[in-house]
């Protein structure tokens, strides 16, 4: 028989040396969690060495970090009450290792905050404490420790409680209770011990099975990011699976189901699972895969939704307010591409504005900062270059909070606060800035169009790969070229064919190119020319980037074989196999009408 | 969702995201019941599919009951089986016992330096051919970018510090001091050229998860693990001259369940039969920075 007891994530965090690995080492001995002959082995060492012994060093399994003396990473330990399975991330205190205190207090449920009796309130105690409450960690239990080395003055105590709660306070954070203990000797850590008759709470332990699990995720909205799209052809599998795993909610088969951003609609046929007998259900939980009704393109990154919670669907917007706790050696500044790592999406992400920035021990925030730096917090504006679906992390945390990625690293950490509604995108704000810039030529778009004789074009030949699309290219510009038009024809947006086109690593490539290819179309463009280009996969969001770039001249959209658009109203579909004679003479009919050489080629 | 769901659910989550970052990627698997296990939660993650090639270090001092159980789910299940060695040590008897070496400094050879040469590409790897059901030179050499690995935290001291998502520099040197934070389900998938990164879904599995798994989901495991019939089985595997059976009559899946959850072994670490362990207090940890595990 399997049991059937839950598990439960919780982090431990202090300042260096207030004993949390004093406390996470009696906390496994208490609770009979410790491989049998660990103890002894630890003893043994220590007798070897002439060190008295230490709980600590049943954690310090590391030997550089023994001789540093000081736990320089999230670890995990694992212990069992009659209660439940607990997961414990021991954060180290010492600043320089904020990321790993992170890296722990990122995954846990609640959270157990150590205070040196002796020494009181410190810097880190804060920092962590106000770290926590950003992670959106609600449940913290205050242990006291060392109150041995303090006689068990309730003084004491009372004066450190009063204080750490009114900090807390101002931070939001309830704590549940604050105990007194000696993490050495074990008082108040099983069973309440008699040196503290004042302290009239529970010990530790019962503490710690009175934090509750998650409120069920199930009863929320319900919520899927696509995590990616499977085809395998293998053993004749014709399955094309939706891939990912269900963060809140439920759904159930034959549900109408909605993409975002992508807004397009489909509705589940299947729900699968590996060795699983067929399902007609999924919640919260739960790693899954959909078969649709439709065969939509749809992209990893978005999120699943159903259409039937209409009131309860994610933000879709480029732009979005956030709560950020900085980690990189370089500063977070604005002017600079950084990778957004949101629930499944990648997306590349600019800082668009620094609102303030705190100290996270002082709780002093200060304004008109140009950077966040190394273990600040930041309020602030961040714009990404296409729109992304996420919710509130008070509502829904997985497509509330985010990294972001500087270089090859995780940098900062955040949770969004806002959805803003955003006067102009990264793209406007490039292009009013290229705009200024801009000396204007005095031969007029007019002067040039009657010297030509058709009006300046940017042609952009889109679709799958393979779909013939240079070679379609190339004979239009060859046409428009012996019709005496300006026309010219740009091979090298090739070599980028298929970046970023299904796998997401590529994503900020892409970005680049789609940009670089719109500044080029609006210098020929701007010179009067028909200027012809082809790019594999473009969907709705790129095109009109393009549109943009391009303007003020026009852009013509002609897409071969399966499209990405949804609302981007493409000028002309061409089906493949494509027959190059008819697809000719449909371009040019619909060129001789966008072209204007109707009136002016005669 | 019981604890089983969850541990599944996540390492499915982990396994995705690697396989949608890394172009190059790949899955050590050592036979034993946490690769096996992974193996399986492969299927999970891929709907029944192994798109992942499975790579497997063989010391030729593995018990050969071992190579004959990963041929035939090699087989059966269609896996990319490929397997790598260190020729020369092998070759040349620096091993131990036979050659004059010490347990510590076999495992080095054997493991750690087979296994980062296979994974850089620079020794040959062998790729099995499921026409003829034999191993070919495997064409490709590009290095693995992404290695998938069945380590658990509960393991031994120094892999409770890991992360689920660990880079490993050009020479395969785990920075424990350095290590990318983690957080929101977020891993590291950005690296620098000639830089890898280790996987680790089972990270926040213990060995009870694992058996419980095997137990509930019916996985095909090597009968190493069950009583010989002699009172004896292993817990853990390896090579021959290193692993020494444990004294236990426990002869189904049912039975190691009970006997790690209740019964003598609820409180006894699993690697107590690996002799290497013992020869030097950090001996995995010094294994890990060669870039074994
Ligand atoms: N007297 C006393 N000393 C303690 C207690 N808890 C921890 N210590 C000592 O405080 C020092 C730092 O503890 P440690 O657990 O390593 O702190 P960490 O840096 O927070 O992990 C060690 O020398 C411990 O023995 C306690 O309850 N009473």
């Amino acid at each position: 028989m399997i049991d059937k007891k839950e598990q439960l994530n919780l982090v431990i965090v202090g300042h260096v040396d207030h004993g949390k690995s004093t406390f996470l080492g009696r906390l496994l001995h208490d609770t009979n969690s410790l491989p049998e002959g660990k103890l002894e082995q630890v003893k043994a060492v220590c007798e070897r060495n002439s060190k008295p012994f230490e709980y600590a060093f049943l954690l310090d399994a590391l030997k550089d970090e023994q001789s540093q003396g000081i736990t320089i990473d999230a670890a995990r330990c694992f212990f069992n009450t009659d209660k439940r399975h607990y997961i414990i991330f021991d954060a180290p205190g010492h600043i320089e290792f904020l990321k790993n205190m992170v890296t722990g207090a990122g995954q846990a449920e609640a959270g157990i905050l150590l205070i040196d009796a002796k020494e009181g309130v410190k810097e880190n105690s804060r920092r962590h404490g106000f770290l926590l409450s950003l992670l959106g960690i609600k449940q913290i239990v205050v242990l006291v420790n060392k109150m041995d080395l303090v006689d068990f003055s309730e003084d004491v105590f009372n004066s450190i409680k009063k204080e750490y709660t009114e900090f807390l306070k101002d931070i939001n954070v309830n704590p549940i209770e604050i105990i007194p203990i000696s993490a050495f000797n074990g008082d108040n850590m099983v069973t309440k011990s008699e040196k503290s008759p004042w302290y009239k709470g529970k010990p530790v332990v019962e503490h710690i099975d009175l934090f509750k699990k998650e409120p069920e995720r199930t009863d929320k909205a319900f919520r899927f990011p696509v995590q990616d799209i499977y085809k395998f052809t293998e053993e004749n599998d014709d399955r094309r699976l939706v891939a990912g795993t269900v963060r809140t909610g439920s759904i159930s088969k034959g549900d109408k189901v909605l993409f975002l951003p992508s807004k397009k609609e489909s509705s589940i046929t299947s729900i699968e699972q590996f060795n699983v007998t067929s399902q007609t259900t999924s919640s919260a939980g739960q790693s899954v895969g959909f078969t649709l009704d439709t065969q939509l393109y749809i992209k990893p990154g978005e999120v699943m939704v159903k259409v039937s919670e209409a009131k309860q669907h994610p933000f879709s917007s480029t732009t979005f307010k956030a709560n950020v706790f900085w980690l990189g050696k370089q500063p977070l500044i604005k002017n600079k591409k950084y990778k957004l790592k949101l629930a499944s999406a990648r997306e590349s992400v600019y800082l668009k504005e620094i609102v303030n920035v705190m100290d996270a021990s002082e709780l002093t925030s200060t304004t008109n900062n140009k950077s966040v730096n190394r273990h600040d917090v930041g309020e602030c504006i961040f714009q990404t270059i296409r729109p992304v679906s996420f919710d509130l992390a008070t509502d829904f945390e997985f497509t509330g909070r985010f990294v972001i990625v500087d270089g090859y690293e995780i940098a900062g950490g955040g949770i969004i606060t806002q959805a803003i509604e955003s006067e102009s995108s990264q793209i406007q704000d490039f292009i009013s800035k290229r705009d200024y810039a801009w000396e204007k030529s005095v031969i007029s778009p007019e002067s040039r169009y009657l010297r030509y004789n058709h009006k300046a074009k940017f042609i952009v030949i889109t679709g799958p790969d393979d779909t013939g699309k240079i070679d379609l290219a190339k004979t239009i510009e060859e046409r428009l070229f012996n019709d005496g038009k300006k026309a010219y024809f740009m091979g090298i947006s090739n070599m980028l064919s298929g970046v970023g086109a299904t796998s997401s690593a590529g994503v900020e490539d892409r970005d680049e190119h789609i940009r670089s290819l719109g500044e080029l179309a609006h210098l020929f463009t701007d010179s009067g020319q028909i200027f012809i280009s082809t790019v594999s996969n473009l969907d709705d969001v790129e095109a009109e980037i393009l549109k943009e770039l391009n303007k003020p001249n026009d852009i013509v959209v002609i897409n071969i074989g399966e499209s990405r658009f949804k609302d981007f109203p493409v000028h002309l579909q061409l089906e493949t196999p494509i027959d190059k004679e008819d697809a000719l003479n449909k371009i040019y009919l619909l060129l001789q009408d966008q072209l204007g050489f109707a009136n002016y080629s005669i | 969702m019981d604890y089983l769901d969850n541990l599944e659910a996540k390492s499915v989550y982990i396994l995705r995201e690697a396989y949608k970052d890394f172009k190059s990627l790949c899955m050590l698997w050592s036979i034993g019941k946490d690769s096996t296990v992974l193996l399986w939660l492969a299927r999970k993650a891929f709907f029944g599919h192994v798109p992942i090639p499975l790579v497997h270090i063989d010391t030729h001092y593995k018990i050969p009951a071992m190579i004959e159980y990963r041929d035939n789910i090699a087989r059966e299940w269609k896996l990319n089986m490929v397997y790598g060695e260190n020729a020369d040590a092998l070759k040349n008897k620096q091993t131990f016992p036979d050659g004059n070496l010490d347990r510590i400094s076999c495992c080095k050879n054997l493991k750690s330096e087979a296994l980062k040469h296979t994974l850089s590409g620079d020794w040959p790897r062998y790729r099995m051919n499921h026409d003829t059901g034999k191993y070919d030179l495997d064409k490709n050499t590009e290095p693995y970018t992404g290695v998938i690995v069945g380590a658990r935290a509960d393991e031994e001291g120094s892999r409770s510090k890991e992360r689920v998502f660990s880079p490993r520099d050009k020479a395969s040197d785990w920075d424990v001091g350095d290590q990318p934070p983690e957080l929101f389900e977020q891993f590291k998938t950005d690296f620098a050229p000639g830089s890898h990164v280790r996987i680790h879904p089972l990270l926040d599995w213990t060995e009870l998860n694992i058996w419980e798994y095997i137990q509930r989901e019916k996985i095909p495991i090597i009968d190493l693990y069950f009583d010989n019939g002699e009172g004896q089985r292993f817990r853990s595997l390896g090579c021959f001259p290193c692993t020494t059976p444990v004294e236990s009559r426990s002869k189904n899946v049912e039975e190691i369940v009970e006997e790690l959850r209740s019964g003598k072994f609820a409180n006894i670490a699993e690697r107590s039969g690996r002799a290497q362990d013992k020869e030097d207090g950090g001996g995995l940890e010094t294994l890990r920075r060669e870039g074994y595990m």
